[in-house]
């Protein structure tokens, strides 16, 4: 940890195998309270395998997560490394959010009922709290009239802001986004980026693993590019997308510009 | 004419009708419960646990049902405790049912996708919680047309313990064929019988897929 008590978020040396695959090759990644931090990189590259890692929903060999100081996954006794218990990973998951790219709604439950769970079972919220809290947050996120509808009747965009509500009902102190829009009808990608973006105001730290160039270049206090289980670049997004300084990056970015050179030439005048 | 005969027949079928219900609903509640517990341990057990399952769900779903029920029948007391044949009979169409329940259940919750676990634990649940809020509920609807398929099988199965003296409908029947020898309506009249039952079977686990859909 660099900054002495800021950084929320402490990657060190982070090595993942899938088998004998190395999937993570050595991460590290300070992220402080507040800050929107935006990965990118080509498939494969690893970000969504370090997103997972910050909330233990993937194992790691290597190296250290820290998440608001203390360490995630494993409990540190003389120099060696126990795999700490279900209880106490699931009691450190409550301080993060986490917002899926298939978006995964309990789909037998309502919108309300989906963001209702969690506070009621985990942090034993009575009912008439839960309810109001879903209330308000599917309010927030723009889906008052959606409060019954079921998942299936909902679309993309609706269900994943019901996604984000459901998780920023546990009221986490970091909120991941892992590809959120990636699988959404282009038109429907606006109403999810809009309610990210609102989060990214009230000062929310994110950690967003996005191939959304453009939101990624307004929202972003940082950006990382990453690689083959590496970050390979990071830096603000006017570093990152005006004067990339590596090949590999410049590679990666000269696909997006010719997107968005496709985009802005089919654009109306 | 034939009737009459079915009619008279009544006094002995009837009973004969209601040991077979007595023995179908007792399997069943024996088998959902080895079923689930047999399920669980092949998911989620110590892998001692899932061996011992294992070997008894391979086991029983390769030996026929009627050697199953005679190997129990004579087997427990064999080895000294002492049973009536009425347990015996609900003991082994219990493990036959038990051990295709296990599969059912084994299969129903791991065809839940991985991501409904995945959001559950990102939220901070823990195992049962998780189990029993989200997934089990889920894998409800997916597992009843095969569980009644099961009930069906132990409905037409327990006409076998008729071969250890139980005096179900089918040993009922063959009595009342013994007295009269007119076994074509008899058996005529079991056979709707059975399939009556079968069909309330099939027609509740219908509505209550529909109550769990979603």
């Amino acid at each position: 940890m660099t900054d002495s008590g800021a950084a929320i978020i402490a990657v060190a040396g982070l090595r993942k195998f899938y088998g004998s695959h190395e999937v993570l090759r050595g991460v590290d990644l300070t992220v402080q309270v507040g800050e929107v931090v935006v990965v990118i990189g080509p498939s494969g590259s690893g970000k969504t395998t370090l997103l997972r890692c910050l909330n233990f929903l993937e194992e790691y060999q290597h190296g250290h997560v820290y998440i608001d100081g203390q360490l995630m996954g494993y409990r540190e006794r003389n120099g060696h490394r126990q795999r700490q218990s279900e209880s106490e990973i699931a009691k450190l998951r409550t301080e993060i959010g986490m917002v899926f790219q298939s978006f995964n709604l309990f789909p037998h439950m309502t919108a309300l009922q989906n963001v209702m769970l969690a506070p009621m079972m985990v942090r034993k919220l009575p009912k008439a709290e839960a309810r109001e809290r879903g209330r308000f947050l599917l309010e927030k996120v723009g889906l008052a009239d959606k409060i019954n509808g079921y998942p299936s009747k909902l679309s993309g965009g609706q269900q994943q802001r019901v996604a984000i509500a459901r998780a920023l009902a546990m009221q986490p102190k970091i909120m991941l986004f892992d590809e959120a829009t990636s699988a959404l009808d282009p038109e429907l990608v606006g109403e999810v980026l809009n309610v990210i973006r609102q989060l990214a105001d009230e000062g929310m730290t994110m950690v967003i693993v996005s191939h959304e160039m453009m939101f990624a270049r307004e929202v972003a206090d940082r950006i990382i590019f990453m690689d083959e289980g590496l970050v390979v670049e990071e830096g603000s997004p006017e570093a990152i997308f005006t004067s990339p300084r590596t090949e590999r990056l410049r590679t990666y970015l000269r696909r997006f510009a010719y997107n968005e050179a496709v985009v802005i030439s089919a654009a109306p005048p | 004419m034939d009737v009459t005969v079915v009619v008279d027949g009544w006094r002995l079928m009837g009973p004969g009708l209601a040991m077979t219900l007595l023995v179908s609903v007792s399997v069943m509640i024996l088998g959902l419960g080895i079923g689930l517990l047999g399920g669980l341990t092949l998911l989620y057990g110590p892998r001692l646990m899932r061996l011992v399952v294992r070997g008894y769900v391979d086991f029983v779903r390769g030996t026929p049902l009627l050697v199953l029920i005679f190997l129990i029948f004579y087997g427990i007391p064999a080895v000294g405790i002492p049973v009536p044949n009425f347990v015996a009979a609900v003991i082994s169409l219990g493990a036959f049912a038990g051990a295709q329940i296990s599969e059912l259940v084994r299969g129903g919750i791991s065809s839940i996708p991985r991501g409904q676990t995945d959001a559950a634990m990102a939220l901070g649940m823990t195992f049962w919680p998780r189990l029993t809020q989200v997934v089990i509920p889920q894998a409800v609807a997916r597992t009843l047309p095969p569980l009644v398929n099961t009930t069906v099988e132990v409905v037409k199965g327990s006409s076998l313990v008729s071969l250890v003296s139980i005096v179900e409908l089918t040993l009922a029947t063959e009595q009342v064929v013994q007295r009269v020898q007119r076994p074509v309506p008899l058996y005529i009249a079991a056979a709707l019988m059975y399939f009556v039952v079968n069909f309330i079977v099939s027609s509740g686990g219908r509505r209550l897929e529909r109550r769990f859909a979603f």
